[in-house]
């Protein structure tokens, strides 16, 4: 059972989580005009952030051996090629994971 | 703001979520029967899943509660591996400005996933989408609610080898990469993101680097923004 510092560390893990989500709004409150250089920040940084988040799903890829990025390389060009072709979002993503667990369950054991 | 969640909504929100719906149940899963190997019962994931809402720091949380660490130290880890949030804040200061009373339930509910699938939404100021962005983001909090409850009241693995299902979720952020290159002639910020967060990488180790990217980052960015400024007054 969950004792005492169990619940500590709860509560410390979700104000620490939302400090990071709140931050932001927190530093520029909605009601205070903001400076130009930060609306111009705020509207190229999806563009940064997304190519961030997709590198940093494959920060465990290695290329030593081929078990180490062959299947997520294949997998991300299945997605893409799928996705240039069809534009299909759930057919991108399900074929590219279907054959990301293919590659890993069947392929390169 | 309710009045405005109607049917349209929420079938538009389910569709685009149904990605999201497939690896936070079985991701969700996969935490709750970690956490009840652990020995913690569903309440506890329950708490954990619906207040911190954030599926690598629960992970990471796991080994921090069995170990149990200094309160101080959990929280300089949460820092670490959550530090990426503020970089979806920064984007959302203006779309989430009108937002009204559930501002700070969509601030709080901004996940990695939730943010790209927003960040795919084209922002129009005159075109209200409160309802579309707190449908999205409840549904999402619920998928990831259920699966980590299902998963610690059952204690099992699942009837199938889910090992890569991971995968979605870099290829649902490849999707929305590959959406906003087709959105814009201006892919500098994009290829920054790329160059910066896997020099990181590979300079710096898989411990720290996110946080040296962002850096990299956000220099970068405001520097890109300064020169074309100089550029537009020579012009």
């Amino acid at each position: 059972m969950p004792d005492t510092h169990d619940l500590i560390l709860f509560v410390v893990i979700a104000g620490g989580t939302a400090i990071t989500r709140f931050l932001p709004f927190l530093l520029f409150p909605a009601g205070r005009k903001k400076p130009r250089w930060l609306l111009q920040l705020s509207s190229v940084l999806p563009h940064a952030a997304i190519a961030m988040l997709v590198v940093y799903c494959l920060k465990d890829i290695y290329i030593a051996q081929p078990q180490g990025f062959l299947p997520e390389l294949i997998s991300l060009a299945v997605v893409s090629l799928l996705h240039l072709w069809k534009r299909q979002t759930l057919l991108s993503i399900g074929g590219g994971t279907i054959c990301y667990m293919v590659l890993l369950q069947q392929v390169f054991l | 703001m309710w009045t405005s969640i109607n049917g349209k909504v929420l079938k538009t929100a389910f569709i685009d979520t149904l990605p999201i719906l497939a690896a936070y149940l079985i991701l969700g899963m996969g935490y709750g029967v970690l956490m009840s190997d652990a020995g913690y019962p569903p309440f506890y994931v329950f708490l954990m899943s619906a207040f911190v809402f954030a599926g690598s720091m629960q992970f990471v949380a796991v080994s921090l509660l069995t170990i149990k660490v200094m309160p101080v130290t959990a929280l300089l880890m949460t820092f670490l591996v959550n530090a990426r949030h503020i970089f979806y804040g920064l984007s959302f200061l203006e779309r989430y400005k009108d937002t009204g009373k559930v501002r700070p339930y969509l601030i709080f509910g901004l996940t990695d996933e939730t943010y790209s699938l927003i960040c795919s939404q084209p922002h129009d100021p005159n075109n209200n989408k409160t309802a579309y962005y707190f449908t999205v983001t409840l549904l999402n909090h619920l998928y990831w609610i259920a699966g980590g409850v299902i998963g610690s009241v059952l204690g099992t693995a699942l009837p199938f080898n889910s090992e890569g299902i991971e995968f979605s979720m870099t290829a649902l952020f490849t999707v929305i990469f590959l959406e906003q290159w087709k959105q814009t002639k201006d892919h500098a910020p994009a290829l920054i993101g790329i160059v910066a967060t896997v020099f990181s990488r590979i300079v710096f180790g898989l411990d720290h680097f996110l946080i040296i990217a962002m850096t990299i980052i956000a220099v970068a960015l405001l520097l890109l923004l300064h020169r074309r400024k100089e550029e537009e007054h020579l012009a």
